[in-house]
Parts: C-alpha cells; structure tokens; sequence
C-alpha cells in the first residue's frame, strides 16, 4: 500500500491518501499535506501536539483535522513529521459524533535545517472526498 | 483539449458560451472571454466549474471567466458571478481563501537611470524591510485590539497608526475599508494566525517588485494616472494572509451544514453556500469583510516600508498610490439587469473590478477616464496598467483579469525547472531576484504561466479595460 500519492492540478496540490483504517488514512493524510511544505527528511521529532476535535461525520472531521495542522503549523512556528490518529465514535447511531485524538511530532522551525516548499494556505473542500474500497482513501485539494 | 471547443458556442473572437445542458441545473449559460489562441490553453476542468458556478440559486446573466481563466477550487480562477439580493447566495467558493489578495501600484518621481544602479542594494533593503515566504512574523506586533481596528477599518486604522497618508485612501478600491465588518465572525484561530502576521508579503505568487514603465499605450491616461515611459514604479502583490485563510476555513465548515439546511443543490463542495439574508450568510460576509480590510491594512503597511527603504536609500523620492484593487472578494454592487438598477452579490475570484467613468464607485482623481486597473504579469514578465471602461458594466458586471493565469502545475514546474536556473535566466535579462527558497522559483517561473500580454490584449479588444502603460521588472522579491 502507498500511502499518499499527488495529482496533478494546474495551480494547486492535490492529493489522495490511503490507510487500512479511517486512523490510518487520516494519518497519511496529514503527512501528504505536511510534505508539500516541508521535507519530512529535514525534521526531528522533538517535541509533541495534541489534538483533539469532534465532528457530526467523518468528513467533517477530516476537514478540521487537516485544517488544524494548517494552523498549528503557523502558529507554533513548528514543523510536523508524524502523526499518531485515533478514533472514537461518541453515541450509539453511526455517524452521531466522531471524537478524533492526535498526538503529532515534530520540531520548532529552524530556516537553515528545514527544506521549505509550498506554503499551504489552506484545506479546500474541492472534490474532496472519502471512500472505502479495499482501503480506506481521502482526496484533497490544498489551496498553495 | 481540442473536444471541448466543441462544445463552446462562439460568441466572437474573444467570448464563447458554454450553453445551458452542458452540465445538469445550469441556470444560465456560461461566458469565457478569450481569444482563439488562450481558448486551447482553458482546461476542460475550468470548463466544468464555469458551469457548476451556473447551476447556483439566484445567478444573474452569465456565470463568466476572465481571459486568464484557469482550474481553481469551486470557482475557477479567473470566475466572476452575480446573484440576486432576494433569491441568491453568497459563497466562499467564489472569493477564495486569500480574501481581498490583490495589487497596489505605487508610481515614483524617479527616472530608471537613477535606480537601476542601486538594485540590487534597494532589493535587499526592501527584503530585509518586509518580512515574506514561509512562516515568516510581522515586525509590527499588533495587539488584540489594534486587530480588531484592522478588521473594522483596514487601510483607514493603518493610516491612524502612522503607516501612509490620509490621500492614499481615496487611491483605494472601497477606500480601503469596506463597509459591513463584523468581528464577532472571526475566530480566536482566525486572529491567532492573523496577529502575527500583518504586515507581512507570504509567499507563493505573491511579490513586491520594482518596475520600469516600457511603453504607454494612451498618453492622455497615463498623465491622468501620473505615469510616463522610463518611470519607476512598485508593485506589491499580497492577501490577508493566515487571518483570511482561517476566516474562509470556519465559515466553509458552517456553510457547508448550511446548504444541508436550506436544501441547496452544489455540484461542488466548495460552493457550499447560504441563500442571502440568512444568518450563515449574513455571519460570512461579516467575517469575510474583516479579512478584506486586514489585507487592505497590510498592503497599507508593506507600502509604508517600501518608502521608508527608498527614502534612505534615495532621499528625497516620493512614492504615490496610483490605485489598489482587490481580486479576492464578494461585493454588493449595483448594476443593470433587464433594463432596471438591481442590488447583486458580484463574486470574484481572481478577477479585477474594472469600472468604468460612469461609476460613482472611481475615485475623483480618475472619475474623467474610469478606475486604473493593475494587472501583474509573472515573474519575469510584463505588468500592465489599464483604465476601466463602462463597457465592463454591460460584458462583465465591471470586471477583468487578474493576471496572467497558470498553465502548468507547480509538480511539473519543479521537474522542469531548477529554481537557480530560473534565477540567472531572469539575471541575465537584467531583472534581480531574490527569494527565501529556490524551490519556489521554479514554481513560479515564467513558463507556468500564460503569457500575460495576451490575456490583457483580450481586456483590451473586448471594451472591458483599454491599455494604458506596460511595465517590465527590474527586481523582485519573492516569499
């Protein structure tokens, strides 16, 4: 299984992740959106985030979790490389409220050690999409 | 791509119809305005989201493209459409994350010869002066409240605050502080990210450059607009930053459950939106006014640090505002439909307003030739100045191009190009660049994007903006 893989787009990054669980998918996800800015090669993980957000479906939560590293990002002055994701369903009825808790590595951002790339302005919601074939996979389209 | 001309009905050589039945629940046709030789360059996926922006309630005339058209997210880039106050919406899919990223043109007293020698000197100044690229902070440290003033009054609180005069105002579109700011609709993520970061250029396509003016299309315009051949001028190119991304971000999310709410069909999520009048519509525009004046504020700022730079460097240069528009954005505007004055939602994204004389909106500096319209060419290549005509109001809701519009992806201009050859490429044509990464300069070479005098040849013919004034770079600062 590949974890990520970009597509092309003529102004933006789009990519789709995969996983064997929702966990796992939304777990590359991020790694996808994190590698568009910064070589993952070129962080330590030194220090961690924790994250946690609730949303009436899956795909909201998504939203919001790919969105929540746009803004760490920018205001922790940190780069991420890993990212631990789990999941709990939180009432009875499928789809009643998803709780996501993450624990996300990284470092403070050091401009001599770090290979930036684009700056990722934000999450869109342009033909994003989740679906579950053998996998678990996640479409973005990052707004650069 | 040669299929989908098929398609397109043509109007005239600069506009083809995409017709009503080219996809399910248009509501009214769709109009891209380019020429026969940028038609080729149109992707069939912009295509597509000319006709999503189609099938929204309340959409008056035409769902349009300007000439530099190209794929976005829910609207294409290039998009402008129009809905109507009783029975419209508004979306965030037609303004954007970057809320009001637009251009300031700034013209000075100085003569080429006299800067050209001190370029390279200035550039590193004005890199040094404005902070730009990839997580990069302010020099200005705002407070909570001084925040909140930028919100409500954009370039007006930058003015109270000492960053440039009273009269740039007034060489502002919307006077750099759009009317209908609501605070209470921006997060504390929102103002977390949008802190720190005023008064600072981000990075991307976004740039301050110095220009020499190479030729002047109308004469009597340009001295209207105060500009002549062999001028030096400065362009800043910039957005409202992470405050305007987060601000789109949580309202996208409630505009989102909206549309489940008020029961709106959206061929795209992006487009999620909210019928005009509603609270969700009503708390967007609120939130999305407070980023518009923000960038307002930080183009205000930029500009001020631009004449400090070059009043230590050459004393005694003035800097004026020629004019300052915003491409990023929804406005409530009047316009004719049918004959009758109507009060419409005009979107645009990535497009320029372009009013024409008869507007009360231009300023009186320029209320005898219609507002300058400020076109940025890419890295490398020409900008451009035109003057908005009247014609713009009957083709295109008052509305041009913003650029020159991508053609190629920033995956395949990382393969094609390295950012050191881009940079003496650009060297060796006399234009000084400089960046935080070289990464970004191939990104952003001159080859992604189309060309941009052909974009603006479009404007041109069409009536919507005639050209005045063409200006090539000398040297550029990247994020």
């Amino acid at each position: 299984m590949i974890a990520f893989e970009y597509l092309e787009h003529t102004a933006d990054i789009m990519f789709r992740a995969y996983g064997s669980t929702q966990e796992e998918m939304l777990s590359h996800a991020a790694s996808a959106l994190f590698k568009a800015m910064v070589d993952p090669a070129t962080i330590a993980v030194r220090e961690s985030w924790t994250v946690e957000i609730e949303a009436p479906d899956l795909e909201s939560l998504a939203y919001q979790w790919l969105s929540e590293i746009v803004f760490l990002f920018e205001t922790e002055s940190a780069v991420f490389s890993t990212f631990i994701v789990r999941l709990t369903q939180v009432g009875a009825m499928p789809d009643e409220t998803i709780k996501l808790h993450a624990e996300i590595g990284g470092e403070r951002i050091d401009l001599d050690r770090h290979a930036f790339g684009t700056e990722v302005k934000a999450v869109t919601r342009h033909k994003f999409g989740i679906k579950k074939n053998d996998l678990w996979c996640i479409q973005v389209v990052l707004d650069v | 791509m040669d299929d989908i001309s098929k398609n397109l009905k043509k109007i005239d050589d600069n506009t083809y119809e995409v017709p009503i039945g080219y996809r399910p629940g248009m509501r009214v046709p769709g109009r891209i305005f380019v020429s026969s030789s940028l038609r080729e360059m149109v992707e069939p996926g912009t295509i597509d989201q000319v006709a999503n922006v189609a099938t929204l309630p309340g959409i008056v005339k035409y769902s349009m493209a300007m000439p530099d058209a190209h794929l976005g997210y829910g609207f294409p880039i290039g998009g402008v459409a129009a809905f109507r106050e009783n029975d419209g919406i508004i979306s965030p899919g037609g303004v954007g994350f970057d809320i009001n990223c637009g251009v300031r043109l700034l013209r000075s007293d100085l003569s080429a010869e006299s800067v050209q020698p001190r370029i390279n000197l200035l550039l590193d100044a004005l890199f040094q002066a404005v902070p730009s690229g990839l997580g990069a902070t302010g020099r200005l440290h705002a407070t909570d409240a001084q925040l909140t003033e930028a919100f409500l009054s954009g370039a007006k609180w930058a003015v109270e605050e000492g960053y440039g005069f009273e009269a740039d105002l007034t060489h502002c579109e919307e006077s750099g502080h759009m009317q209908g700011a609501d605070p209470a609709q921006v997060s504390i993520k929102a103002r977390k990210r949008g802190r720190p970061q005023l008064g600072t250029l981000g990075s991307g396509n976004h740039f301050l450059e110095i220009q020499r003016i190479e030729e002047i299309y109308d004469e009597a315009v340009a001295k209207k607009f105060g500009l002549f051949k062999g001028q030096i001028t400065i362009m800043i190119h910039c957005g409202s930053r992470g405050a305007g991304h987060q601000i789109c971000t949580d309202h996208l999310d409630v505009l989102s459950r909206a549309v489940k709410k008020y029961n709106i069909a959206i061929p795209d999520k992006q487009l999620a939106c909210a019928p005009l009048g509603s609270p969700e519509a009503d708390h967007y525009f609120g939130g999305m006014v407070c980023a518009a004046n923000y960038a307002w504020a930080n183009r205000h700022i930029i500009a001020h640090w631009t004449r400090e730079v070059f009043e230590k460097y050459l004393p005694g240069s003035k800097l004026d505002l020629v004019y300052d528009v915003a491409h990023n954005v929804a406005k409530i505007e009047e316009h004719e439909v049918d004959g009758k004055k109507e009060q419409l939602y005009v979107h645009r994204k990535g497009a320029t307003r372009a009013f024409g004389p008869s507007r009360r909106e231009v300023p009186d500096a320029y209320r005898a030739v219609g507002q300058p319209v400020i076109i940025p060419g890419s890295m490398g290549t020409s900008s451009y100045v035109l003057c908005g005509c009247d014609r713009s109001s009957e083709l295109t809701f008052g509305s041009a191009c913003h650029g020159a519009g991508r053609i190629m992806s920033r995956s395949q201009a990382i393969k094609q190009f390295k950012g050191t050859d881009v940079k003496s490429a650009l060297n060796m044509r006399g234009i000084v660049v400089k960046a935080t990464s070289p990464g970004m300069l191939a990104e952003e070479a001159p080859q992604v994007y189309k060309p941009s005098g052909d974009v603006v040849d479009v404007v041109h013919n069409l009536g919507i903006a005639t050209k005045v004034a063409r200006m090539v770079p000398l040297g550029v600062s990247k994020g």
